[in-house]
């Protein structure tokens, strides 16, 4: 099966196509421009470089979320275009698990970090065993203090990785009670390779959908729908 | 079947509030126009919301673009290329757009051309009217955009004026609301006036100046809020249609009054006007009586032509695509593009 991978969640920009076992061409950007000029681009140099017939891709593999609304939706719509032109689903990778991915094997707690805004991350806790991934906690965004509660609770060796780990350094040596270990620059950020090998599981356990079904998971209301709701007393986010 | 000549644009559409997408055949003939409104998704924010738009884009633009081409009766190899508005606008809901829209061009080989969205609205007038060329005067009036603008020649523009402050509009919405008529205001200040006074109330006419062909509307607004809030420290009951009436009559005086002295100073014999605002009847009344009384050819499109729609950019990309402009993969939004500018 061969997968097209695109990440673009956070501050890197990520293409990739996965064959067979194999990463065929990985392009990841962690630079200040904008997805939007970016990603087509990285995955058009791909396509020079690796010769490559779309019409071979079986599937479109995307971090869909959560993260940044406009990065996941330059990355949703750009999978979109590619699924309907090339009539292929999509594969939806949750990106917290995704970027867990990159620790694959380790059986240590896993806690990508992705910095949320608002004072908070995008986060989740995840193991390896047996050679699978295992969800401890759902990604989610919450207050760095709530997941590392969870991980004192577990009273596991922890590793983090992601770009919230700089932004929250201070707070997270001050309150992980467990030893950890942060990821080196290898496999410490968002890489597309990563969502096409998590998407290649998800797809063969029937998850993936239509290019018009599509659409991120941003874990959070809009801002405008959060200040309704608080005025009428609904609502949790 | 086509002829071999033929060219067919796909045009896509999300600077705003709508999705659209839209089939056109060399310029002028719609084989489909979809627009998926999201009118009601904002009217209890009173306004659109950017963040709650861009998620309905990005839930929509595949239906939307598929059901073009269904209703047109052709399949993706029929299009020759793809024309998308990349700017201005809110810069989260062109994303949406000019990325599905790359993505397909990349995945089919189809060249990309990005349109301005303003040219979209001035290029509407091109398909019902067979026989409108540039040069022409043409007035855009919409809820985000007031310019007078001459369209020398087709892709060609001349910018003669926009507004300094509030689009034309934008002051229809805010005075609405103060009135209690809610969101969107055009269209209900509109139908109120028809029950009200124009002369009723004397609110300013604004003028720049120096700058003849610029506008105002702020001034405009803030004299409609005063007179309400002194009614109202007066005790004194408003008459809301004669409100609604007398402020209309203020914008559309400006609105004739600087088109047709730019129509006559440039000696052209057609004039155009485009954007939501157009399909406004007292405006589209008011411009058929002057232009009449001055021999000047007035045209307009038909309302479903005046809101944000696609065949619009369908008319636009046409005329770009035979003038070669193509528009590479990182080909970004750009909230504030500038008409003329690429």
């Amino acid at each position: 099966m061969k997968i097209l991978a695109l990440d673009s969640s956070g501050l890197v920009a990520s293409a990739a196509i996965v064959a067979e076992d194999v990463t065929i061409a990985e392009y990841t950007v962690n630079h200040k421009k904008t997805h939007s000029q970016t990603l087509l681009p990285m995955l058009d140099e791909i396509r020079r470089m690796t010769e490559l017939d779309l019409s071979t891709i079986d599937a479109i593999a995307i971090a869909c979320g959560p993260g940044s609304f406009t990065g996941l939706r330059i990355g949703a719509a750009t999978a979109k275009g590619l699924g309907f032109a090339l009539n292929i689903p999509i594969i939806p990778v949750p990106t917290v698990a995704s970027l867990a991915y990159n620790l694959y094997g380790s059986e240590k707690i896993i806690c990508p970090l992705m910095d949320a805004r608002r004072n908070q991350v995008y986060t989740g806790l995840y193991t390896f065993k047996d050679g699978e991934l295992v969800t401890i906690e759902p990604q989610c965004a919450v207050d760095i203090a709530q997941i590392l509660d969870k991980i004192n609770a577990v009273g596991k060796e922890a590793v983090f990785l992601g770009d919230g780990v700089c932004v929250y350094k201070e707070r997270l040596e001050e309150l992980t009670q467990v030893p950890f270990d942060i990821a080196p620059a290898c496999c410490n950020r968002q890489r597309a390779a990563c969502v096409a090998s998590l998407g290649e599981i998800l797809y063969r356990k029937g998850i993936f959908e239509s290019a018009a079904q599509h659409a991120p998971e941003y874990l959070r209301l809009s801002q405008a729908e959060r200040e309704r709701n608080q005025k009428s007393g609904g609502g949790c986010l | 079947m086509d002829k071999r000549e033929d060219v067919l644009i796909l045009a896509i559409e999300s600077s705003c509030d709508e999705t659209a997408a839209a089939v056109v055949r060399n310029g002028r003939e719609v084989l489909s126009n979809i627009i998926s409104s999201q009118i009601a998704l904002h009217t209890v924010y009173g306004g659109v919301v950017p963040e709650i738009a861009s998620r309905r884009h990005i839930e929509k633009i595949n239906q939307v673009i598929e059901e073009a081409l269904e209703k047109a009766g052709k399949t993706l190899e029929d299009i020759t290329a793809i024309a998308v508005t990349y700017g201005p606008g809110l810069v989260g809901a062109l994303l949406v757009g000019v990325s599905a829209a790359k993505a397909i061009c990349f995945a089919t080989g189809k060249p990309l051309i990005g349109v301005h969205h303003i040219e979209g609205h001035i290029s509407a007038n091109f398909i019902e009217n067979k026989d409108l060329e540039p040069p022409f005067v043409c007035l855009v009036v919409s809820g985000g955009h007031t310019h007078l603008v001459v369209v020398k020649d087709y892709g060609t523009y001349g910018i003669l004026g926009c507004t300094r402050d509030d689009a034309a509009g934008e002051a229809f919405d805010k005075v609405a609301r103060a009135i209690g008529l809610g969101y969107p205001g055009g269209p209900k200040i509109d139908k109120l006036s028809k029950e009200g006074n124009p002369d009723a109330i004397s609110f300013p006419r604004a003028k720049i100046d120096g700058a003849s062909y610029d506008f105002s509307f702020s001034g405009l607004k803030s004299a409609v809020l005063n007179y309400l809030n002194s009614c109202e420290m007066k005790g004194i009951s408003v008459n809301n249609a004669d409100v609604a009436a007398s402020f209309q009559k203020a914008v559309i005086d400006v609105l004739v009054e600087h088109a047709l002295h730019a129509v006559k100073e440039y000696g052209f014999q057609k004039f155009a006007i485009a954007g939501g605002v157009a399909s406004n009847s007292s405006l589209r009344a008011a411009f058929e009586t002057e232009c009449a009384k001055r021999k000047i050819d007035f045209y307009y499109p038909s309302p479903v032509l005046c809101t944000d729609n696609a065949a619009m950019i369908g008319a636009a990309g046409y005329y770009e695509y035979q003038k070669g402009t193509r528009s590479g993969y990182d080909l970004n939004a750009v909230p504030n593009l500038k008409l003329g500018e690429r």
